[in-house]
């Protein structure tokens, strides 16, 4: 009887490199590695060529340069003498508020208008069908240019307001200006208040901190605290006793009476705006280009969202619907508790891209001259200084970080709620 | 003892269902008003309906055609309506409906001297025909590839499309764009050739290494040396002169035809098991993923000819193309890894199994069912790449969106906006609702009945 054995171990030859499947993968990567190394290679000499004939460096010294324009939407304190870094901090800034801001609306509007597409309501449910086709076949750009013209071309100017009988009034109760030049909103003021602390000197860097808002987030968290430890109270009691305390007042009152105190005590008011000449003084002015920008980058995405609930609502099999209905739980009451906890797992990880989506169409800022970051960096700047290579790259850096700090932090709330699989 | 039970001893007819459960009251009841808050959403949603079309039909229709500027068009509005509020113009689409569809795109290139204004003697060319024909030719050319019905004898006009597309749009000598076919073809036959002689993979690299040498080397002074025996050539069109709908089509044509064969390669190197390949395509997939388009058109318009060797200086629609094809080809990619993480496992080693090696058990049983899987992907990545050919109005290239400032700036259309957006956003709705209908077909063409 014959014994199966190993076949006889043959030299390596250089042809194996190639027909032999252990040593193909190997040849094969190597072949990529050299090619792009070589890629990468020809590119940077190319470059360094090109520069060397336009008589250019590469450095980014421009950064401490003043930036000599002006940027009229801003969070932190900017004149035109600061330098291109401040200018590109300012952008950055301006680049999450709207990032921020979109992402929360788009969110509030999708998941309306989704649950409403499956609405049993025929009329309900068709309009929310046209809203949603005629916000995805549409170019974004083309939103955010009608909404931005709609702005400017149908509210009133702020003369409008002027005289005895004016053609146009302030909304809600006179608190809000709604114009041509942008709305005016009532902003927060502390008479009494603690102060801003100064960080980072005079560098370009330097931004404040109120005081006054580190103390409300740190009553508010106490607070939140508090219920907490008293929502558990109540389940521990349930759990012992078969009772539940009544909390909803005593939970009412930890949310709002110490933060009512601290406000109090801080002086807090209301600072109106107000007509005087012929413009708006007072207030927070949010422009018309943000609020262009926001508008229609939320409407936009919120359309994507729509699809997004819909799809993860039908992905939530009728057996859930019926045993919900089948345990006495009402249609509301079904969504909220069965079919949407269970629809998050499904719709998280696409809500995730069109977050992202949402942040870099915020760079389509450029149209309307909202000065965000591909305003600033990528705009102004780069078209005085010269820095073509500096300041489109380092665009792309900061979208990138922006980018992937979102998928991290997105990534791990969805390993959070993720179902835990056998 | 009399006997009161009474028992029906036979069948009663059965009746109608009553009037308000069925018909379109019953249909109007059960979906409209089955409920208070129903009522109520109803209401409110009738009302919506009433104001939006009461405002748009009237803004639609009750409107100016002919007027060419938009003073005139408010004199005849106060003429006829008494009011210039709530009334289209659309004289403004009419003036300029040309330039939106083909931006600065000469209406007669075949004929140097003819315009616009100065049309060729009888007999010359329609207007407008190269774009026009161009379109028509990318009609007929998809068609086998969209629908199974057409003949399949159009598959010629879809390869012959790549290079008939770049010589009917920019024009100029016909031997640049064949030489550059003749590449392919001599890819093919070296590989016919050289397969008995020494072996399958010998005879790949030879039939891809020589029609590199042949493009980087040989083809242009070929094609140049043909043209100067026999020239046969149409006039060339300018790059600046592209735009209007026209240069998003273009663009999306290009963007999306080049970049699903890029994505498929991309995806598969994600999934593959070689470590340095899976790297570099996440890198790339990721980076492009990671910043807007805006940036890289910036690296398009600014950039491309740093990186490139010096004294090159390419067209700008052709540098557009290359970034908007990356940029595509990575969401395609991320698409197509999709339906390859969507596809059982057993499929695979079903694969393996049947001893078929990597690329054959890809062609044949992996890609199959992962490209019929990703299909509503790949085609919302189409809509959204062609919805994105309007920022290049960003790094200045004449699209549609770039054209309306250029008729604001003109005194006859100052202040013009709704007509000239609405009429975009109907191009544009048009073009990406069928492709997303399209797609919705074929899912339904190619369900199989799994699941």
């Amino acid at each position: 009887m014959t014994t199966l054995t190993d076949p006889p171990k043959e030299h390596f030859r250089l042809s194996m490199l190639l027909y032999d499947t252990r040593y193909r993968s190997a040849t094969i990567q190597v072949i990529a590695m050299i090619g792009f190394m070589l890629l990468a290679a020809w590119i940077i000499n190319n470059t360094i060529q090109n520069l060397e004939t336009l008589g250019r460096t590469v450095g980014f010294d421009f950064f401490a340069e003043p930036a000599s324009y002006d940027i009229n939407q801003r969070l932190l304190e900017y004149d035109s003498r600061d330098t291109h870094l401040r200018a590109a901090l300012i952008g950055l800034l301006n680049t999450l508020v709207v990032a921020v801001l979109g992402c929360i609306t788009a969110t509030i509007i999708g998941v309306m208008v989704g649950v409403l597409r499956l609405s049993n309501n025929w009329l309900v449910a068709r309009i929310m069908t046209v809203y949603v086709e005629m916000f995805r076949n549409v170019p974004v750009l083309l939103w955010i240019v009608f909404a931005m013209a709609i702005l400017i071309e149908s509210l009133p100017a702020p003369r409008a307001f002027r005289g005895e009988n004016p053609e146009a009034t302030m909304d809600l109760f006179g608190t809000v200006a709604v114009t041509n030049r942008g709305v005016y909103v009532p902003e927060f003021l502390f008479s009494r208040g603690l102060g801003d602390i100064h960080l980072f000197g005079t560098s370009s860097l330097r931004f404040d901190v109120s005081l006054d808002l580190i103390a409300f987030l740190i009553v508010m968290g106490g607070s939140i605290f508090a219920m907490r430890k008293v929502s558990a109270w109540a389940n521990a009691t349930q759990e012992k006793t078969g009772d539940r305390p009544t909390i909803w007042h005593i939970q009412l009152g930890l949310f709002f009476v110490p933060s009512a105190i601290l406000l109090g005590a801080l002086g807090f008011h209301l600072g109106f705006p107000e007509l005087k000449g012929f413009n708006f003084t007072g207030g927070t002015h949010l422009r018309n280009s943000l609020i262009a920008l926001w508008l229609a980058l939320s409407l936009y995405t919120a359309a994507f969202i729509a699809e997004i609930v819909r799809a993860g609502i039908l992905a939530i099999s009728k057996g859930q619907t019926e045993a919900a209905s089948a345990l006495g739980l009402r249609p509301g009451r079904t969504m909220r508790l069965v079919v949407l906890p269970q629809a998050l797992r499904v719709i998280i990880p696409p809500m995730i891209s069109n977050y992202l989506n949402l942040t870099k169409n915020s760079s389509l800022a450029i149209a309307v001259g909202y000065m965000d970051i591909t305003g600033t960096l990528g705009g102004i700047t780069m078209n005085q200084t010269g820095r073509e290579l500096e300041c489109v790259l380092l665009l792309m850096l900061v979208y990138l970080a922006i980018s992937l700090s979102i998928s991290a932090v997105m990534n791990w709330y969805n390993n959070r709620v993720k179902l835990v699989e056998r | 003892m009399s006997d009161v039970s009474f028992v029906r001893t036979e069948m009663l007819p059965e009746k109608e269902p009553p009037a308000s459960e069925v018909g379109i009251l019953g249909w109007i009841r059960h979906n409209l008003f089955s409920s208070w808050l129903n009522a109520i959403l109803t209401l409110a949603a009738l009302y919506l309906i009433y104001y939006a079309l009461s405002n748009i039909l009237s803004w639609t229709f009750e409107s100016v055609w002919n007027a060419n500027s938009l003073s005139e068009c408010r004199e005849i509005m106060m003429a006829t309506w008494g009011d210039t509020h709530g009334h289209a113009c659309w004289g403004v689409i009419k003036d300029r409906w040309l330039q939106l569809l083909y931006g600065f795109y000469p209406p007669y290139p075949a004929h140097p001297d003819a315009t616009w204004s100065n049309p060729p003697e009888t007999g010359g060319w329609p207007a407008y025909f190269r774009p026009n024909l161009t379109f028509i030719l990318l009609l007929v050319s998809i068609a086998p590839v969209l629908f199974t019905k057409a003949p399949r004898k159009l598959l010629f006009v879809t390869a012959a499309y790549p290079f008939l597309l770049p010589w009917l749009m920019w024009g100029g000598s016909i031997w640049g764009p064949l030489m550059v076919a003749a590449g392919f073809a001599i890819g093919y036959f070296v590989y016919k050739l050289a397969l008995p002689a020494a072996g399958s993979l010998t005879a790949l690299i030879l039939a891809i290494v020589l029609p590199i040498l042949w493009w980087l080397f040989a083809s242009g002074p070929v094609a140049v040396a043909i043209d100067s025996v026999i020239p046969i050539g149409i006039e060339p069109v300018q790059s600046r002169d592209f735009g209007g709908f026209m240069l998003a089509i273009l663009l999306g044509v290009v963007a999306i035809g080049v970049s699903l064969p890029i994505g498929i390669v991309l995806a598969l190197g994600r999934q593959s098991d070689l470590m340095i390949v899976k790297y570099l395509c996440v890198g790339f997939i990721e980076f492009i993923r990671g910043v807007p388009l805006i940036t890289l058109l910036f690296v398009a318009s600014l950039l491309l000819n740093l990186f490139l060797p010096p004294g090159t200086n390419f067209d700008i629609i052709l540098r557009v193309m290359i970034m908007m094809t990356l940029f595509s080809a990575a969401y395609m990619a991320e698409v197509i890894r999709g339906g390859l993480a969507a596809l059982p496992r057993g499929q695979y080693e079903g694969a393996d199994s049947l001893g078929l090696n990597y690329w054959q058990a890809q062609r044949l049983i992996i890609m199959p069912q992962a490209l019929k899987i990703s299909i509503p992907g790949i085609v919302s990545t189409f809509i959204g790449i062609f919805k994105d050919t309007t920022l290049v109005s960003i790094i200045g290239l004449f699209d549609v969106i770039g054209l309306t400032n250029g008729i604001r700036a003109d005194t006859a259309w100052n202040g013009v906006y709704w007509e000239l957006f609405a009429f975009i956003g109907v191009l544009f709705f048009v073009v990406c609702f069928s492709m997303s209908r399209y797609s919705m077909y074929l899912e339904r063409k190619l369900q199989t009945g799994h699941r």
